[in-house]
């Protein structure tokens, strides 16, 4: 597809390096020479310098072949002019981003008279996530599938954990649980693995369950960390706004810590339960006085990522409590795993997933089968949900009789709303929603996993 | 430096070539000449060398600018090394300096040549000579970017060192795409050419090679008196086509967009046919004398002109003999050269219109110090970058030319011999003035001269830095993680 995107910011770079490697033809736009140089050496990508609202720049830009634009700078107004001359100018669908809350309530009304296909708020969505995970606070990183019938949670295996040295297939009968271990990160190497695989201490899996099956798990692993109650907050920003907009709706206590005192004034407005501190989180007292030996979560939200890593780790040190901590710009990936933070949360990066499933949906009208695609380990390995929509070779065998590829796991069944997370006897049927973890991204039928 | 990486490239372009050796194989098959024999040689050997290159681990992806300038001017390097050894191996250029300068020549379009009888060739090594010509001048890693999708940081930085121009652009998203796009425009208007060539009644092998020498903007001719002997309509022809391999591809890519305004809009195209214009003009009143009618003269003028401007260096008369008025304009047109991202060569129309804008701004300061004033090109501004880069290249232009000129004057030639001998292989045209002149060769240098010219010619067609970036310690360093 010819993809146009306006605004190469950190979200906007990601999703040119991301739709790239998809195989579709990108081209930016962006108002500085710098950044369209940088991203369009470092990408096989088109870069007009330019106004992305301004019609001759995005015909320059190639805007009358385009299926989709994608506006993401910084300003909501100009995103929306963007997406709107661009519609104009051809029939192309359009996604905006729109982060200033007060225009949230009516952006329904601006989806429909605009023509927008979709809207996107990076704050809202990182705020979603952080939400979701503290819903299941053993997990480092939780995905749903099959309308939230399953799930795969990351789990860590910690020192002198019942896993340890345990053998994959050995894992249904020790522990008596039906869950299924569908990717291996070791170090730097992901593993997609087999029955014979062995767990290390250390290991992060990825783990393939339904909710109660992944709880029953956890429970059996002793690992469960209570539900969590309170939660500390370092940061005011709009995550930390939509964040606790949802705690408030869960029942969980909000302590915000924010150091700009107008912000302060506008959360307590805003926010009728939580307790809002005026402070600056990084001065340890702050944090002490606060009761940070007594919380169940602590979510570092500040806009300095390294301020943030350097809470979690004293949060980590202070408490047995659920640690999330926001980066946002800071590239050195291997580093920040090698820290042992729990779950990270990259806002530009779930919204590169958004997005990015977007697209996948789109050409699914055009050819793939591509139901939904979570990045499971971010370029390493994905997860694919398929509809068996046609007949195919796939159908009734059994699976241990098929020849997959290498590096390919069919890890969950969805059948007339029942969950079958397969074993060797199993077939695919016609209709089923099949849920694969592959190492080898751009697949786009069932067939695929295929050896050919 | 990612020697990795460039070996792979390197191993790549030579599979390559062992694929466009076949070619003149086919043609030594047709004319049943023993040649073809040391083509299947050479392609033995490209293989072999090729896929020994290529065995290097895939997984080192690094690849930035300076990979990609160091890997384009090694690839060249390792094109001419292979491509000259047919004409070695059969013993129909006995020295193997000379062989490796006439296939130089050939990759760079230059045209310059060293043989005093060129129709003693077979037809094979005449067909490789002139097919060097034609992968030469839209470049062969470029053709490689066509046809294989890599992936990656490669391509770009691969493409920019390539092709000629101050701003190399694409046309639409993908490199691959881009190439392919450039490349089909190329086979189109050489395919013409031949077509056109044919209807006036040129033997087909004739009208291949020159059509290849047209393409290319090269200019190796395959009669020793080069297009003389020719038709009128004939030398017509190659006239107009090589007026239209000088035009920068991507005003043709607007053309095939059915965007008409945007081709006639371009400055530098408008400029360089108002240069074709002018020039052929007043050469041909200066000449008209020699002639039997204007008309004529103004045939033979401008097929002088499209040959010098856009550095292909066919030639119809023995321009040498023409009035010093005629022989300094042709001079001056080998410097300005062909449009940016044609086939030809020299500084490039566009470079001179962005220097001369430069300078009208600079003698604007002078008279409102306060003036604020950017410089402007088909009404987008150029960026300081580009201004920058135009002005390094004329310093570093002039450099290489006079130490090049230098370092000839050692061989004992007249003034203007060593000056038109530089300009022509710096500027990739082919024939100069007095006894490098249109009727001579390049036979009688040193061989020490003789590489100093080769090294002009590389330096010339892929645009000075690539070549240069070679000789920086700094290119050489490995990386420090390894």
């Amino acid at each position: 597809m010819n993809i146009i995107i306006v605004g190469c910011g950190k979200i906007g770079a990601l999703l040119t390096e991301q739709l790239c490697m998809e195989g579709h033809n990108v081209s930016i736009i962006d108002l500085d020479r710098d950044i369209v140089k940088s991203v369009s050496n470092r990408y096989d990508v088109l870069g007009v310098v330019g106004n992305g609202a301004v019609s001759t720049t995005l015909i320059d830009a190639g805007i009358e072949k385009a299926n989709l634009l994608i506006a993401m700078t910084g300003k909501d107004e100009l995103n929306l002019m963007c997406c709107l001359i661009a519609k104009k100018i051809s029939n192309c669908q359009t996604i905006s981003r729109m982060q200033n809350p007060q225009y949230s309530k009516q952006i329904n009304i601006i989806k429909e008279e605009l023509g927008l296909s979709m809207t996107i708020n990076p704050e809202y969505v990182a705020a979603k996530e952080v939400a979701k995970l503290l819903r299941f606070p053993s997990a480092v990183k939780v995905e749903t599938f099959a309308k939230g019938r399953v799930e795969i949670l990351k789990y860590k295996i910690p020192t002198d954990s019942k896993l340890q040295n345990l053998k994959l297939y050995e894992i249904s009968s020790k522990l008596n649980c039906n869950v299924l271990v569908c990717a291996v990160e070791r170090g730097q190497e992901v593993i997609i693995p087999n029955g014979q695989f062995q767990l290390m201490e250390g290991d992060l899996i990825s783990i393939v369950a339904t909710p109660q099956k992944a709880n029953e798990f956890f429970h059996k692993l002793g690992v469960v960390k209570g539900k969590v109650k309170n939660i500390m907050i370092v940061g005011g920003g709009g995550i930390s706004y939509y964040l606790v907009k949802q705690l408030e709706n869960m029942g969980i206590g909000v302590t915000i810590i924010e150091k700009n005192e107008e912000r302060c004034r506008f959360l307590s407005e805003e926010l009728s339960k939580a307790v809002v501190i005026h402070g600056d989180g990084i001065n340890q007292d702050i944090l002490d006085e606060e009761g940070i030996k007594n919380i169940d979560a602590f979510a570092a939200m500040t806009n300095l990522d390294e301020v943030n890593i350097l809470m979690t780790l004293y949060a980590k040190t202070q408490a047995n409590a659920k640690v999330i901590t926001k980066v946002h710009t800071i590239t050195y990936s291997d580093v920040i795993e090698s820290m042992k933070l729990d779950s990270i949360i990259c806002p530009k990066n779930i919204v590169a997933e958004c997005v990015i499933q977007y697209v996948r949906a789109m050409q699914n009208s055009i050819g793939s089968n591509v139901e939904t695609l979570y990045k499971i380990i971010e370029n390493k390995a994905e997860a694919l949900e398929f509809i068996v929509r046609r007949n195919s070779e796939i159908i009734g065998v059994p699976l241990e009789k098929l020849k997959l590829r290498d590096g390919v796991i069919i890890s969950c069944i969805h059948r007339n709303n029942t969950i079958i997370i397969p074993k060797g006897k199993d077939t695919i049927q016609l209709g089923d929603s099949v849920i694969i973890v592959t190492k080898k991204s751009g697949m786009d039928d069932i067939t695929d996993i295929l050896e050919k | 430096m990612n020697y990795k990486a460039i070996s792979k490239i390197i191993g790549l372009v030579l599979k390559f070539e062992a694929a466009f050796m076949l070619l003149p194989a086919i043609v030594a098959v047709i004319y049943q000449e023993r040649a073809g024999i040391y083509f299947a040689i050479t392609m033995f050997l490209c293989l072999l060398v090729g896929a020994a290159l290529g065995l290097v681990s895939k997984k080192d992806t690094e690849f930035y600018a300076k990979e990609g300038f160091a890997s384009v001017a090694l690839s060249w390097i390792a094109l001419s090394i292979f491509g000259a050894l047919p004409f070695y191996l059969s013993g129909e250029i006995p020295s193997y300096t000379d062989a490796l300068f006439e296939t130089i020549s050939g990759f760079t379009t230059t045209g310059a040549s060293i043989l005093s009888n060129v129709e003693a060739l077979s037809h094979c090594m005449l067909f490789w000579r002139s097919f060097t010509h034609w992968l030469g001048g839209m470049g062969v890693l470029v053709f490689i970017l066509a046809v294989l999708p890599l992936t990656g940081g490669y391509n770009m930085h691969l493409m920019r060192a390539e092709s000629p121009g101050p701003q190399v652009g694409k046309l639409v998203p993908r490199v691959h795409k881009t190439a392919t796009i450039l490349y089909g425009i190329y086979v189109f208007i050489t395919v013409v050419e031949i077509i056109l060539l044919l209807i006036g009644k040129m033997p087909l092998f004739d009208a291949v090679t020159i059509s290849f020498g047209t393409a290319g903007t090269g200019g190796f001719g395959i009669k020793n008196d080069s297009m003389a002997g020719y038709s009128d309509y004939i030398q017509n022809v190659v006239s107009i086509f090589m007026i239209l391999f000088g035009v920068n591809f991507n005003a043709y890519f607007f053309l095939l967009l059915r965007k008409v305004k945007n081709f006639f809009r371009s400055e530098e195209v408008l400029t360089y046919f108002g240069i074709i214009i002018v020039s052929t003009i007043a050469i041909a009143i200066n000449v008209n004398s020699l002639f039997p009618s204007f008309m004529k003269s103004l045939q033979h003028s401008l097929f002088q002109v499209a040959s010098i401007i856009t550095t292909t260096g066919f030639s119809t008369v023995d321009f040498d003999v023409w009035p010093e008025a005629s022989k300094s304009i042709l001079l001056l047109l080998m410097f300005i050269g062909a449009c940016a991202g044609s086939t030809g060569g020299g500084i490039k129309v566009s470079r001179i219109i962005i220097s001369i804008k430069l300078i009208k701004k600079e003698i604007t300061t002078f008279i409102h110090p306060r003036c604020v004033k950017s410089v402007k090109m088909d009404g987008k501004v150029i960026d300081d970058e580009t201004l920058k880069a135009v002005s390094v290249y004329f310093m570093t232009f002039v450099l290489v030319f006079l130490s090049s000129v230098l370092l000839l004057t050692f061989d004992d030639c007249d003034f203007i011999t060593n000056f038109t001998a530089v300009s022509a292989t710096i500027n990739n045209i082919g024939p100069g003035l007095n006894m490098v002149g249109p009727t001579q060769n390049f036979g009688f240098f040193s061989g020490f001269c003789k590489y100093v010219l080769m090294f002009d010619m590389l330096v010339g067609r892929l645009e000075l830095f690539p070549m240069l970036v070679l000789f920086s310690p700094n290119t050489w360093k490995k990386k420090q993680s390894a």
